[in-house]
Formats: C-alpha cells, structure tokens, sequence
C-alpha cells in the first residue's frame, strides 16, 4: 500500500517551477506598487488580494496539494473555516465598544487614554 | 538500510498516504490555526483601533518586501530539491536544500537588522498592542524559520548520501507553509498603514 501510495502522488506531471516563481515575484511587484496610488481599495486589492492568489500558487504549485488525497485539502479548508468563525465570534465584542447589556471599559475601547499601567496603553514615542 | 529497519513514516501508510506526509499535513493544520488565531486577532485590534495605522506606518515595505522576494526564492529551491530527490539525485537535492537554508538565514539576519533598529527607535514589544503583535507574530514565523532551517540541515547531511530522501519532500511541505505565513504577514505588517 505504501509504495501505491507513493506511486500515485509521485505519478504529476512537475509544473514549470521557475515560471511560477516570475508569476510570484510579479504579483510581488504588484503588492509592493499598489499602495502608492494612494486609493484604499486598490492598496486592499493588491495586498490582499494578491495575497491570497500568491498562498493559492504557493499551495497548488510548491506543496502540491492538488494532487494530494483529497481529506488533505479538506483538512487545510477545515482549520481556515474554523479561523473564520473564531473571528465572527470574537470580532463584535474586541471591535464594538457597547453590546446588549455590557460596555467595553476604557482602557479596552482605545479611544480613550488609558489608565497608568493599563494594558493596551498605547504610548508609542514620538518620531 | 534494510526495510525492517527504516523508520515507521516512510515504511507505512495511513489513510493512504505515507505516514510522515501525513503528520506533515497535520502539523500545517495546527500551524494554521495557531497563526490564523493570532492574525485574525490582529485584523480585529487593527480594524478597531485607528491609531494602529499610525504606528504602522514606521515599519519599513522595502525590508519586509526583500524578505518576502527571499522566501519566495528560498521556496523555489526547496521545490528543485524536492524535483531532485524525487529522480534519486540526493547530492543534488543536497544542494537545493543548502541554498533554501541560505535563503532562511538571510530572513533571519535581516529580521534582526530590522529590529535592532525599531527597538533603537524605541519600538519595542511593551510599546503598544500594534507592537506587541508585531514582534510577537514576525517572532513567532522567525523561530519556524530557524526551526526550518536546523531540520533542513539534518535532512541535507542524509540526503548527499542518497538516505532518507522522501524527507526531502516533507520540509519542503513545512518551508512552503512558513512561506505562506509571510505572504500573508507582509501586507498586514508592513503594507496595510
């Protein structure tokens, strides 16, 4: 079974390792020049956006997850699912400063200053 | 090295696939949610708080972008050595991997070229939150880099002797994730202001 095993990840056809590498150190260039537009939803785009694609050629291509058995990429979307609803869960409560029947202390919001030696303080210096 | 005597990842199958493999698979999957935690964490703290972005702007696009283009060069040599493993070339995998383990040790000397300045300017970890995640997530991917690096000088050292080479496929699986971390960390980091 293990040499079965073997036999049918290691039966793909290698992709053409250094054309993906140009395709990444473009989309690079990408990330990098977006910004300077100064226009917020092209420097979204081009981070993140251009981020995810690059983790997608980087997944597909380098670690060869398509053609892995197929529970692999299950597992890898499951534990992302799983990232998402942490931050569904947790967001309302670290980014909303009132909720049903409670309000955020102070030095938790971050709109106000905090109290001497109050985690989250942010006294960064001045340069 | 007789069959009976290989190791217990490269002489069974779980699932269908080597076991090594699969354990590979399954650190990646704890790794995800480990580092998808701690940066959803900070998309939260970021998105919340405006005065992180002015915190942010002090982080230095050119650095995190070099280190980014060595990651991404680093990975394509991890995926030549494992091309070269595959064929039964250990010495030249050998040679793939030595160059991925420069590529690690560049990111690693540059991360601290960087930090010294940042805590020279007073940046440090207690700072703020934004630095707080800021050293404690570029942290956390580093010490997978150095980690990286030591295991891949280990594989490296067995594969010149054609030993072991499906390990050679392993820590590329575990170089590219590391990879992938900073793909995401770069733009959150450094991009995002």
């Amino acid at each position: 079974m293990t040499e079965h095993a073997h036999a049918s990840h290691e039966a793909h056809v290698h992709p053409n390792y250094v054309k993906v590498y140009f395709l990444l150190l473009a989309l690079l260039c990408v990330s990098v020049i977006g910004p300077m537009f100064g226009v917020k939803a092209v420097t979204i785009f081009t981070a993140f956006g251009v981020a995810a694609y690059k983790a997608y050629l980087v997944a597909k291509n380098f670690m060869h997850i398509n053609v892995e058995k197929p529970f692999i990429p299950y597992l890898v979307l499951t534990v992302v699912v799983f990232m998402f609803l942490f931050f569904a869960g947790s967001a309302p409560d670290v980014m909303k400063a009132q909720g049903t029947r409670w309000t955020k202390p102070t030095w938790i919001d971050g709109t106000a200053h905090a109290a001497p030696g109050a985690h989250g303080a942010e006294h960064a210096p001045a340069h | 090295m007789s069959a009976a005597a290989r190791p217990i990842a490269n002489t069974r199958s779980a699932a269908g696939l080597p076991t090594g493999r699969l354990a590979v698979w399954w650190v990646i999957a704890s790794e995800v949610v480990i580092f998808g935690g701690l940066l959803a964490s900070y998309i939260m703290g970021r998105l919340a708080h405006d005065v992180w972005a002015d915190q942010a702007a002090h982080t230095n696009m050119w650095i995190g972008a070099f280190n980014t283009w060595v990651l991404l060069t680093s990975s394509l040599f991890a995926v030549l050595g494992h091309k070269a493993a595959e064929a039964g070339d250990g010495p030249k995998a050998a040679r793939f991997i030595g160059l991925t383990m420069l590529g690690g040790v560049i990111f690693v000397i540059v991360k601290a070229f960087e930090w010294t300045g940042e805590i020279r300017h007073g940046f440090t970890i207690t700072s703020s939150t934004f630095w707080s995640f800021y050293y404690t997530a570029a942290g956390l991917h580093a010490l997978h880099v150095i980690a990286g690096v030591v295991i891949m000088g280990i594989i490296a050292n067995d594969a010149r002797k054609n030993l072991e080479l499906h390990r050679v496929e392993l820590i590329g699986i575990y170089w590219h994730f590391v990879d992938i971390v900073w793909i995401f960390l770069f733009p959150l980091l450094y991009i995002a202001k």
